[in-house]
């Protein structure tokens, strides 16, 4: 009994630093050695200033601003509307969306009147941005990852059918051709893991951010 | 669905035979002395080790002793787990809490202690908002090793005590936890880690990053050490996420491709466990026997579940939406699922995850439809047997086996013996009673919950109708079962602001799943010592041709029968009131 309580109290100390400070520190000295950009973040720079991550999604949308104040909810988080410049990202349940520091699923079960009328608004603010350009939209038409929030509330991407939809707006507001925006979509699709695995997808940020390369952002 | 969908699944579950093979034979390796290609590197750190340890490897220990060795040293962690989570800023001093995060309350910290030192990994906190990169490193990637460590030190051990002769001895439990830690869990974790890295895994010390997005709105994101822990994480089928959303977290699993590894990862060593048994057995087909029966189990689950998210939810039917494969989207029930994995990579992981101890998520298992949530319900309800895990998994199909051996014995009118050791009376009540304490801890804590104010708590205000019973009843499921993956709207951490200042804990849903964690998995591992130290000791029969086959489809059929005869029996009730009546409707609450 003596021994096995001296034996555990010296064995937990010694696997905390084995497991618990040496791994961890090799392992995060080698990633930052070998793959530094990957470590941090995969972090993007525009004019040496930071803008985002790579594999993290953005929210791409503008703070209301009524008689010169910006407004806030009663939370204090920015009110926003959508930016008809920019590809959206998929709706979001973190507080305020796409909070990177707080990610949170949306836990709205499949048969709750709650997960019906989120929906049900989602697809409301999908068709009042998109139908404007692509009139023969409906709710049997919008693509389910516009209507369903992600697991992460932070996905990077969207669906190529969301984008080609949201393309039509892109083109219209930006002036742009149609098949260039085509274009920028299938450049920052990234397809499905060793060709079966998963979906592709469309990164929105890397989409939007060569969108202001080609026409000039804000 | 998509042919690509049903490729994953089944591609997935050969490359899981594939790696569980030769991983099988290292670890016989590992555990009878053989040499293997890594001896060179860690003999030296090994003998350094038990000396540091004061412990003489070559002592036997009878089942007593290995028991008593593994609760103390498990008391040892626990209490130096909750002592560093409780004095998070304490450690300031490393520079590891940048964000200067203090610790959670009391009751979260009892819960949160209990739920890693049992491999549950059960968060009522959410890792990004509440944990120091200190707690994180030193406190909680130590116990992933640790309660991985234990889970296969009381695998290896009913295995010896079911094949071994060698009287009562069931190895030394000091050297089981030391080999299994340098030769198994810390090389593979290296590999997993640098991987997921490579592939979009972050690792660093930093302050979180913040700044303004493209439009100006700003954003902050979480750092972290992320890919150490995120690869014992899987291995040791922990689940416990560095951030809240687990696997979904694009930090975690950044890719299509990293979401098929991790898979790989989780099921790898409790697949690899069945074929060590049958190789330290000296009876392979007994393995392969065992295997067959979890993959045929694993099979029809998986497909269910991706039939069923495929389908959509009744919610996004009222709703309006079309949730049939269109061009440029696979459709189904995207409530709560990424982009990148899609509904095949979704329902696959949810079934990995559920069906091992693992309880990862890379999708929100609340917002799965009735039957595809069903699905995590039922393997969670098969009392983690099929892969189950690392340990856990094949010690409660063995003693599965035991019960299925003496079922089948009694049908032919046979003593049933099991390896050439007879089986009796003394050896079925233990089994018996491994087998129905965790079920009986996850019903009674249900209802505790279920019937009393302070539980229904912390069902989530948007849970309403049978979704309020699935949330609590999968919460004590998931906790006895050490699981840990959750319908996540059930809370026992309240957190007004980031930073968690002025939160609190929910004591009844914090101690009620603390306690059912430790004794769910307590009791179950001395009653599988007990059964083993029983049979280390007996005499080793021929086997005759009266002698019933445990390593045919017969006995696989049986075995499977045994398996979902004792989960129906159990859970078919409390199951139909929540996830079936779900599952069976179309109708919203």
């Amino acid at each position: 009994m003596k021994r096995d309580l001296i034996t555990s109290a010296i064995g937990v100390l010694v696997l905390t630093l084995l497991c618990g400070i040496l791994y961890p520190l090799v392992i995060t000295g080698v990633s930052q050695v070998a793959f530094p950009g990957n470590a941090n973040g995969q972090q993007i720079k525009v004019n040496g200033k930071l803008v985002g991550s790579k594999i993290i999604g953005q929210q791409f949308a503008t703070q209301v601003v009524k008689h010169g104040k910006p407004q806030v909810d009663k939370n204090g988080n920015p009110v926003t509307v959508p930016d008809p410049r920019y590809f959206q990202s998929r709706p979001s349940a973190t507080v305020p969306p796409y909070n990177a520091a707080a990610t949170a699923f949306s836990n709205l079960g499949p048969n709750s009147v709650a997960t019906e009328q989120a929906i049900a608004a989602n697809i409301q603010a999908y068709l009042a941005l998109e139908k404007p350009y692509v009139p023969g939209l409906s709710a049997a038409t919008v693509p389910v990852d516009a209507a369903n929030s992600s697991a992460s509330g932070i996905d990077p991407d969207i669906s190529i059918a969301n984008a080609d939809i949201q393309a039509h707006r892109i083109a219209a507001v930006r002036h742009l051709p149609l098949t260039q925006v085509h274009q920028l979509i299938s450049t920052y699709t990234h397809g499905r893991g060793l060709g079966f695995s998963g979906e592709p997808g469309v990164n929105v940020l890397q989409l939007n951010l060569a969108l202001d390369r080609v026409t000039g952002g804000h | 669905m998509t042919f690509l969908g049903w490729l994953t699944i089944f591609l997935f579950v050969a490359v899981v035979t594939a790696v569980a093979i030769p991983l099988g034979s290292y670890m016989a390796a590992v555990y009878t002395g053989e040499r293997t290609f890594l001896d060179r590197l860690l003999l030296g750190p090994e003998r350094l080790l038990y000396r540091i340890l004061r412990v003489d490897p070559s002592k036997g220990q009878d089942w007593k002793a290995y028991a008593k060795s593994l609760i103390i040293l498990s008391l040892a962690g626990w209490l130096l787990l909750y002592f560093i989570l409780r004095t998070q800023t304490l450690w300031d001093f490393t520079g590891l809490n940048p964000m200067g995060f203090h610790s959670a309350p009391w009751n979260v910290t009892f819960n949160t202690t209990s739920s890693f030192l049992t491999n549950t990994n059960w968060q009522y906190y959410g890792g990004e908002t509440t944990m120091s990169y200190f707690s994180q490193m030193a406190g909680l990637t130590v116990q992933n090793f640790l309660s991985a460590g234990v889970g296969i030190c009381v695998a290896v051990a009913l295995v010896r005590g079911i094949v071994g002769r060698s009287g009562k001895s069931l190895g030394n439990f000091w050297s089981d936890l030391v080999r299994t830690v340098l030769w198994v869990l810390l090389p593979l974790s290296v590999l997993i880690a640098l991987v997921l890295v490579f592939q979009g895994s972050i690792a660093n010390f930093s302050h979180y990053l913040g700044f303004n997005g493209l439009t100006g709105l700003s954003q902050t994101i979480a750092m972290g050490p992320v890919a150490s822990q995120e690869a014992i994480k899987l291995l040791g089928t922990n689940g416990g996420g560095f951030f809240n959303t687990n696997s979904a977290h694009p930090f975690e699993n950044p890719t299509g491709f990293t979401n098929f590894f991790e898979m790989v990862v989780v099921l790898a060593i409790p697949a690899g466990l069945v074929f060590m048994y049958g190789k330290m057995a000296g009876k392979r087909r007994q393995g392969y026997a065992i295997f067959a029966t979890m993959a045929v189990m694993f099979l029809g689950a998986a497909c269910v579940a991706y039939v069923a998210e495929a389908h959509g939810s009744p919610a996004q039917h009222a709703a309006g939406l079309h949730t049939g494969v269109i061009a440029g989207s696979t459709g189904g029930n995207m409530e709560g699922k990424e982009q990148r994995f899609g509904i095949a990579g979704s329902a696959l992981f949810d079934v990995v995850t559920t069906v091992t101890s693992c309880g990862a998520v890379n999708s929100a298992i609340e917002s799965f439809t009735g039957i595809g949530g069903a699905v995590p319900f039922a393997n969670l309800s098969a009392s983690e047997v099929i892969f189950g895990g690392v340990g856990t998994g094949l010690y409660s199909i063995l003693l599965y086996v035991v019960l299925a051996v003496f079922l089948g014995g009694l049908m032919v009118g046979r003593t049933p013996e099991y390896l050439g050791k007879k089986i009796e009376a003394r050896e079925i009540k233990l089994v018996v009673l491994g087998l129905l304490i965790t079920p009986l801890a996850a019903l009674f804590s249900t209802a505790l919950a279920t019937a009393s104010s302070a539980g229904r708590a912390s069902i989530s205000a948007a849970a309403t109708g049978p979704q309020g019973f699935s949330e609590t009843f999968y919460a004590y499921l998931s906790q006895a079962n050490n699981n840990g993956s959750a319908f996540a709207g059930y809370t026992g951490f309240i957190q007004p602001n980031a930073g968690n200042v002025g939160s609190h804990g929910v004591t009844f849903a914090d101690l009620l799943g603390g306690f059912t964690m430790i004794f769910a998995r307590y009791a179950p591992i001395l009653f599988a010592l007990a059964v083993a130290g029983s049979l280390a000791g007996k005499r080793v029969s021929p086997a005759g041709l009266g002698t019933m086959r445990t390593d045919n489809p017969t006995f696989v059929v049986l075995l499977i029968g045994v398996i979902v005869l004792v989960g129906a029996l159990t859970f078919f009730p409390a199951l139909l009131l929540g996830p079936i009546v779900q599952g069976l409707t179309g109708h919203l609450y």
